[in-house]
């Protein structure tokens, strides 16, 4: 009875600390304390986070080295933006449609593709990611390669900080389940986790589909608040840009993937007004930590709330 | 009535024919040891049995069911559960989530009970950790249910991985060298184990074995398989009496 008390006034707390957070940063944006740039910086901040904890699910837990997440994104922003500017449906129309569409995409390449291990696995979806761009790159109706303009900006920050927590609260409650000890067995040992009874293909399939709703997700707030989508952005560079993140943080770690999608971001942002070096810098810094923390900066940890409380009563 | 019952079972890699014209029965809750040099055949058997290797010819019937070239994991539905000569632990997760994925198969909420956290799904896990944690008192490996599955040392990885085994409710379990690497005195308690193991399950188990120790002091029946074929086949006293056993294992006299 204690122990159920105490669960329920950590989970109050833990609402009121979102909340307060939210609050603060709404609150800052009505009064101009953040200006446009900073802005960018923060909706960077959302999708990157999104892109990087959705991946992680694939390529961290479930083990599967997918180099074509920036293709589910495209999917997700382009069908959303079908929805709201070319057939002027509502928002939310065009979030759960591109969420959709990019699940949909994630099942058809995973099914085949899954089905190949490591480097092979890679260079599939890779291939795949690249013929999502070229396809889009050829239908006119969604403008070739000048992509689509004039989107309605769309994307606000209650929009972005609920599909940031959403995403998050869903992945980790998938992975703290029976359903994400089967997914992080195939990691482990494939041929073990068959024994045990585990469709492994079809755990993969699972953790594909869900990675790339989400990635669908970030490519739908992408879209409405850059204005402007083209099917270059959405390259393997982009599908890089993600990798880099989750390796950063940690394969297998949600916190490790959301610090490190933050840090880079930051990143970026900082050294933008160096765009000589930036690229030179950006690197160093990548090499340098993983040099030093080989195993990214979180290893397969995970910040938890006994994390927090070790920390709390250590100080005391 | 024969629980398992293999009928000229073959399978070759390349030309290479690693199991040929193999025959085997097994029967209800029996204890079964299959032995032979090094290269004979026998791991290639047990992937054939649990379906890591698809045969290329034969049947392989359990249960009254040929589950010959079935997947893995439907086998293991079937009631069928191993363990690996060197040792296959899902590493880097706890003693305790490792006995639980044994229980992914019957679980019972479903991924949107998980998601939105639902009365189901702490229903669910609550058995889950129960059950988990009777398999882990069994084989006295309660007290390390949060550490980390590769820290353990080597026998407490072989027992746990026999915990994991069982935990998926096997009728017919499959011991692929349990004692490599054990000292005597280990051995001699994995084979109160084994033998405790199948009078409380009520299993049938198949193993494979080197130490003749092991063998002779549990199995009741033996085959022996060499090339791929079996060689022999009988209790431990006819078994260790075999001219053909002998030959195979010291090579033949020099005339």
């Amino acid at each position: 009875m204690h122990e159920k008390k105490k669960t329920w006034l950590t989970f109050i707390f833990e609402v009121i600390v979102l909340a307060v957070l939210f609050t603060i940063v709404q609150y800052a944006m009505t009064v101009g304390l953040i200006n446009q740039s900073y802005q960018i910086n923060i909706t960077s901040m959302c999708i990157n986070i999104i892109l990087a904890v959705s991946l992680n699910l694939i390529n961290g837990f479930t083990g599967q080295l997918s180099l074509g997440h920036a293709g589910f994104m495209a999917v997700g922003a382009y069908a959303s933006v079908i929805m709201t500017n070319n057939l002027g449906m509502p928002f939310i129309v065009g979030i759960l449609v591109g969420c959709l569409a990019a699940g949909i995409a994630g099942f058809l390449i995973g099914v085949p593709t899954l089905r190949l291990k490591g480097d092979y696995l890679a260079i599939a979806t890779l291939g795949f990611g690249e013929i999502i761009r070229v396809v889009l790159q050829n239908i006119d109706y969604v403008g070739g390669p000048a992509g689509m303009v004039g989107i309605t900006r769309l994307t606000s920050w209650p929009w972005l900080y609920a599909a940031t927590i959403v995403t998050i609260l869903v992945i980790v409650n998938l992975i703290n389940s029976s359903y994400g000890r089967a997914i992080i067995s195939v990691r482990e040992d494939e041929i073990a986790s068959e024994l045990m009874g585990i469709n492994t293909t079809s755990y993969k399939v699972l953790a594909f589909v869900v990675g790339a709703m989400f990635a669908g997700l970030a490519g739908v707030l992408y879209a409405h608040f850059f204005y402007i989508i083209k099917p270059e952005t959405f390259g393997f560079l982009k599908s890089f840009d993600i990798v880099v993140m989750v390796v950063l943080g940690g394969l297998g770690s949600t916190t490790g993937a959301v610090i490190a999608a933050i840090f880079i971001t930051f990143l970026t942002f900082a050294l933008q007004k160096y765009a000589a070096v930036r690229m030179i810098i950006y690197s160093l810094i990548l090499i340098i930590v993983m040099i030093y923390r080989p195993q990214g900066l979180m290893g397969s940890k995970e910040l938890t709330r006994k994390t927090f409380a070790r920390i709390w009563s250590g100080k005391k | 009535m024969s629980l398992l019952e293999i009928t000229n079972l073959h399978k070759s890699f390349g030309g290479l024919s690693a199991v040929l014209k193999f025959n085997f029965r097994l029967d209800a809750q029996e204890l079964v040891g299959l032995i032979g040099p090094n290269g004979a055949g026998k791991t290639t058997v047990f992937n054939l049995i649990t379906g890591v290797y698809k045969p290329n010819g034969g049947s392989i019937v359990f249960n009254n069911e040929d589950i010959a070239g079935m997947a893995p994991y439907n086998i293991c539905k079937k009631g069928v559960a191993r363990t690996f000569q060197n040792i296959r632990l899902f590493k880097d997760l706890s003693v305790i989530d490792n006995v639980k994925i044994a229980f992914h198969k019957n679980v019972n909420y479903n991924l949107l009970s998980t998601i939105l956290r639902t009365p189901a799904f702490f229903r669910g896990e609550k058995i889950i950790e129960e059950k988990a944690l009777e398999y882990l008192k069994i084989f006295k490996l309660e007290d390390k249910r949060d550490e980390i599955a590769s820290n353990l040392p080597y026998g407490e990885q072989r027992r746990l991985e026999i915990a994991r085994a069982l935990a998926t409710k096997p009728t017919m379990l499959i011991l692929d060298e349990p004692a490599a690497g054990m000292n005597p005195q280990e051995t001699r308690e994995l084979m109160q184990l084994i033998e405790w193991i199948r009078k409380d399950f009520q299993l049938s188990i198949l193993l494979i074995e080197h130490d003749m120790s092991l063998v002779m002091g549990v199995c009741e029946r033996i085959y022996v398989l060499d090339y791929g074929q079996i060689i022999a086949h009988g209790l431990p006293e006819e078994i260790r009496n075999n001219k053909k056993v002998i030959e195979a294992y010291l090579g033949e006299e020099v005339g």
